[in-house]
């Protein structure tokens, strides 16, 4: 088993998380998309566990596991907010806070 | 790379041909999986791909050694957050099945960044660990985590269960109907 493995596959997720953000107009699509990001780096801490035989990788990968569950509770709260007041989620109608 | 693997199967007289396999298909299904996830019309096809994607990812982990990860991701990811992105799709989504306007007017400028970002990564990955062979380790335990997580890294414990709680209230505060 190559360690090659492991980080391309980590690699090729992260950039499909990457055009999930820059692509998507739906807020909800780009959560999902940064859960993309997310899974890759941790598949990257775990890998790296594996080849440096030391376990303080598991130990990242469960406390991102754990900070991408907040992400996303408190992420999906603000969108139902913004659903709420404005009864659409599309990213770039959002221009309060453009100078 | 199909060098190196040759190289190792003269050096160590075999080649864990079974997880190399089971490697290759499990990460096949997950890239045709995240693919779908970015490209797809329908919302909740969407979240249903990205399922795939994370128990793709959790395989990965039972291959890589690390089972507790992979429960884990299981129970947290396949069981909890998918839960609240469904949650979150019906109740911000009127109209069921496909849907215009997913993407933004520019999102082609999503495909060059992508792909150079993925160059770049590539490059140097396979620069740096062309010949880095995962060899058979002694399998990790349980044990060791939670030795990691309750002596040098309590501290950081502490802090993510304060984030949680944070997050769980600031979730209910900001959802709520006042």
């Amino acid at each position: 088993m190559l360690a090659v493995n492991f980080l391309l596959l980590a690699a090729v997720l992260f950039c499909i998380g990457v055009f999930g953000v820059i692509a998507r107009r739906n807020a909800v699509m780009v959560l999902m998309s940064i859960e993309l990001i997310l899974n890759a780096v941790s598949l990257n801490l775990v890998a790296f566990a594996l080849m440096n035989n030391n376990q303080e990788g598991q130990v990242f990968a469960l406390y991102i596991i754990a900070i991408a569950a907040a992400e996303v509770g408190v992420g999906l709260a603000m969108v139902l907010m913004i659903y709420r007041n404005r009864k659409s989620i599309a990213l770039d109608e959002l221009s309060e806070m453009k100078g | 790379m199909l060098e190196s693997l040759l190289a190792q199967a003269d050096m160590n007289g075999s080649v864990n041909v079974a997880m190399n396999i089971a490697f290759g298909i499990i990460a096949t299904v997950m890239i045709f999986a995240a693919f779908s996830v970015v490209t797809t019309k329908n919302v909740v096809h969407a979240a249903l791909y990205l399922v795939v994607v994370l128990a793709g990812v959790a395989a990965q982990y039972i291959l890589a050694g690390a089972e507790f990860v992979a429960v884990s991701q299981v129970m947290v990811y396949i069981g909890a957050v998918m839960v609240l992105f469904l949650f979150g799709i019906m109740l911000t989504r009127a109209q069921i099945g496909k849907e215009e306007g997913l993407n933004n007017k520019g999102w082609q400028l999503g495909i060059p960044v992508a792909l150079l970002l993925f160059g770049l990564m590539a490059y140097v990955i396979v620069d740096t660990y062309e010949d880095t062979v995962i060899g058979e380790r002694t399998p990790f335990l349980t044990e060791g985590i939670s030795d990691h997580v309750l002596s040098p890294f309590l501290v950081p414990f502490l802090a993510i269960s304060f984030v949680l709680l944070a997050a769980a209230i600031g979730a209910i505060v900001l959802a709520r109907k006042d």
